[in-house]
This record gives structure tokens, sequence and C-alpha cells, in this order.
């Protein structure tokens, strides 16, 4: 990070009085993970509210470290997500708001590299304020997972509300990212298929808005009363997350992003979305169950970094595989158990950032 | 998280349609494993800058096949500089060879013609990276 010389106290304070570049700088430590991440995600934790473990009370915040209106997008490639966010959140600058884009891309997993193309259909918006930053997914397991809610947490820290999360819906890991968001919006276009394709796709299920968007195509029709049959059936079997407070049937916004059509529907539709959870009680259930997902994605990233520097040379040249994977367990087994894994950065160096675990005090 | 991938923002900057010869550099530096932010076409300096500082970038690439490089090259150069952004620009397309050492007396960090290889597109930008201070 050239030309940069202030400590990452000095950033979080530049970034919570809107600094754009003190904001980036946080962004960027955060995604590239390790002990400056962890030392902005427990800053950025407490000046948001969040509630240390022993239950301290929030100021501003809801006690899991966030403020703002956490919208996750997702939807096919192609279905036109970057046009749409750009449109949509020109009119929330319109509206008053202060909207920021966290645009995720896929890593090529052949070389690491990434074309971030996001920008090409967002001049509007950038030319309305919106702070749009592009991110690839670069490969690592569960990186994703772990660097998103932490940047999240950085955009909410900088004043930015709502906080928009786009992934391209295709993988596991980018349709879970999306959809720890406070409202899921799933972006489809007609022709992508009939009923029984919305069905399987479980993409769908996440939603809690959707925007058919192309929805000046002659099968546009279609398209919406396919969603609405697969909703009917779910108004049988229930929707989405039982349980949470949330599980009312989702809203279908026609758009035509290119021109602007449905845009303000959309964005009544995701903040009606926003007020019903607060008046049913429901917001806090599902930040919860984000905070859950965080801390498990963290406890993962520990567990996979101890065992691969417990294994690292000696893994056999070959073998039965699950029987090599369980010979090689005790190691791993004695390493978690003769070796601290670090909860705190004063416990020394975490095991595996830079190979090997930090002698521990047991 | 060992090796930090570099971040480039890829823009045409003014008038100029021509995108095909940005798009082969885009893919040469996925390729040579950065993370390009591609603006496209039609890009002025103040939206090159927007999106450098947003976006975290260590190089900027433009790309000029309309001879405005003389007058665009260094206002880029001048303009990240006013703005306390550093971040070397590296410039591709038609630069005649007498206009080289202009462009380095302004400042970009580097320039390709027509003809540069994979390999020497991903070097001069490297290279431009670790100009920085």
């Amino acid at each position: 990070m050239p030309g940069e010389t202030r400590s990452i106290a000095e950033l979080v304070a530049a970034a919570r009085g809107s600094e754009r570049r003190a904001t980036a700088r946080l962004l960027t430590l955060v995604e590239r993970g390790g002990p400056p991440a962890d030392e902005v995600a427990e800053r950025a934790w407490s000046a948001l509210g969040g509630r240390a473990s022993s239950g301290a009370t929030s100021d501003g915040g809801d006690g899991n470290g966030h403020r703002a209106h956490v919208i996750g997008l997702t939807g096919p490639p192609g279905a036109g997500k970057s046009t749409l966010v750009a449109a949509w959140t020109t009119r929330l600058v319109e509206r008053g708001y202060r909207p920021a884009v966290l645009a995720v891309d896929p890593s090529s997993p052949l070389t690491g590299g990434a074309i971030l193309g996001d920008r090409v259909r967002m001049a509007e918006a950038t030319a309305a304020g919106v702070f749009i930053r592009s991110m690839a997914t670069r490969g690592h397991a569960g990186g994703l997972a772990l660097a998103v809610p932490g940047m999240v947490r950085v955009l909410d820290l900088a004043g930015f509300d709502p906080v928009i999360v786009e992934t391209v819906g295709v993988g596991q890991v980018e349709v879970d990212v999306a959809s720890t968001a406070d409202t899921v919006l799933v972006v489809v276009t007609p022709g992508m298929g009939d009923a029984v394709q919305a069905n399987k796709a479980g993409l769908l299920e996440v939603a809690d808005v959707f925007a058919v968007n192309k929805s000046d195509r002659p099968d546009a029709a279609d398209a919406r009363r396919d969603l609405e049959l697969m909703l009917d059936l779910s108004d049988l079997t229930g929707h989405g997350r039982a349980g949470t407070g949330t599980d009312t049937r989702p809203s279908i916004i026609s758009t035509v992003a290119t021109t602007g059509v449905g845009v303000d529907d959309l964005a009544d539709a995701t903040d009606a979305h926003l007020t019903a959870q607060v008046a049913a009680g429901a917001l806090a259930g599902r930040r919860e169950d984000r905070w859950r997902a965080e801390v498990r994605s963290h406890l993962d990233r520990l567990l996979l970094d101890a065992s691969r520097s417990a294994i690292a040379g000696s893994l056999p040249a070959s073998g039965a595989p699950g029987a090599v994977a369980r010979s090689l367990s005790e190691g791993v087994a004695d390493r978690l158990l003769g070796h601290r894994i670090p909860g705190d950065r004063t416990a020394g160096e975490p095991a595996g950032h830079e190979g090997g675990a930090a002698e521990g005090d047991r | 998280m060992n090796e930090t991938p570099l971040r480039v923002v890829l823009a045409k900057l003014g008038l100029d349609g021509h995108d095909r010869g940005l798009k082969v550099v885009a893919r040469m530096l996925r390729d040579g494993g950065m993370e390009v932010v591609y603006l496209g076409l039609r890009q002025t300096t103040d939206t090159i800058i927007d999106a450098v500082e947003q976006e975290d970038a260590d190089v900027v690439g433009i790309s000029m096949l309309n001879a405005g490089h003389l007058t665009l090259g260094p206002r880029m150069v001048e303009a990240l500089a006013d703005a306390g952004l550093d971040v070397p620009v590296v410039i591709g397309g038609i630069v005649p060879d007498e206009d080289r050492p202009a462009m380095a007396a302004a400042g970009v960090a580097g320039v390709l013609g027509p003809g540069a290889s994979a390999d020497e597109v991903v070097a001069c930008v490297r290279a431009a990276a670790d100009t920085r201070s």
C-alpha cells in the first residue's frame, strides 16, 4: 500500500468521517486477510456498537455490528445485475440515501487474475456519488465468506447505507454470500426456463424480492407467471426461512434496467422489506444468523490453516485418499492439542498465516 | 493471501471508440495474474480518478489510438498527482517513437506499442507498479 503512512486506527477514524480513500484502503486490508484484517474488523466492530461477548450495549448499531441496511443481490450471468444496480442506486441517491456497492466477480482458477467489469455499466451511478468497489473471489477456500462481511462493515462504518453486495448467482459460496443479507434481491430474466426449472434452482429460494429484468421482452409475462406459480407452491409449503418471521411471500418487480422502468418500485420494495422485518421483530434474528455464519467462517479458516500446516510435508505419495486423510488427521489433532489456536493477536502469530503455528501456552 | 494480485484500472481516455486493444490487454493482464478493473470507453480523468480511489488500484492503464497521448497522457499523470494519488500511468496504443521521451518526461511510467507481447505487457505493468515510492 504505497503512499499510505496512516495507522489502521487513523484510517478507521478517517473512514468514519466518510473519507473515501481511507475507506478504500481499509477494504484492501480486509480483503487481504491476516492480522491487519483482524484489527480492522475489531475496530469497525466496536465503532459500530457491536456488543462485546460480555453483552455490553450498543450505540447507533444493533449489537451485531451493523447500522446499514445490507442488501444482497444475485442472479444468473447476463441478467442485467450491474445495469440494474446502477439505475437503482442512482435513484437511491436522488431519494437521499448514500449507497455503496461491493461487486464480486470470479477470479480465474488458472492464473488467479480477474477482469472486473461492473464499473462499465455503472458510470451513471459513479457520477451520482455511489461508492463502488469491485472484488475478485481470489479462489482461496472460504476467503469470500470471510472477507465480504468484513468489507460490508467497513462500508457501513464509512456511513454508507444501504450496502449492496452483488454476486453472480452461480456457485454455492456466491449465493451464500448474497443470501446472508438483511434483504435478498434476486434478478431473473425472461426465457430462463419454465416453472420446473425455477423450482430446481436454489437461487430462487433465498429471495425476499424478485426483479424480473428485461421485462420489455415479449415473454416477460411468462417469466412473471412462472415465478408466481412457484411462489403459489411455496404458499403451501412455506417461504424461505421458516421461523425467522420473514417467511412472507416475496414481491416481484418488473424492471427494465436500461430505461429505468420499475426502478422506483424496486427501491420501494427493498425499503418495504426492511420496514416489515423491523415491524415483525425479525431483523435482529436474521442478523444473529449472519453473525453466527461469520463466526463459523472464521473458525473454519483457523481450523483449515491449522490442518494445512500440520500436514505440510507429510503427505504420502499415494494411498486411498480417505485412509491417508484419517492417518494424517492424527497429526492435525496433535497440532490442535499441542498448539494454541490464537484467539487474540497478543498470543502470537495466528496459526498458518505464514505457515507453522506459534508455540502455545498449554 | 501470499501474494496479493496487482489491481489495474484500464480505460479509454477521451473520445476514442476503439477498445479492442484495451480488451486484449485486459485479457493479457488477467492471464498474468492481475485483477483488472475495466472501465471501457469514453472515460475522463475524473472518472478514472474515482475508480482508482475506490478500487485502491496499483496502476492505471490507458489506451490511446487517436494521437491524443501528448495532451491527455500528461494530463492524466497530473490529475492523479493533484488528487494525491501515487499511482503510475502506462499508455498503450499508437505512440510514435519520437514522442516517447516527452512521455517519459511527463511522468508516464511506461509506453506499450503495437505488437507488444503478453509477456512485455505484463512486465511493463509490473515494472510501473514497482516504481511507486
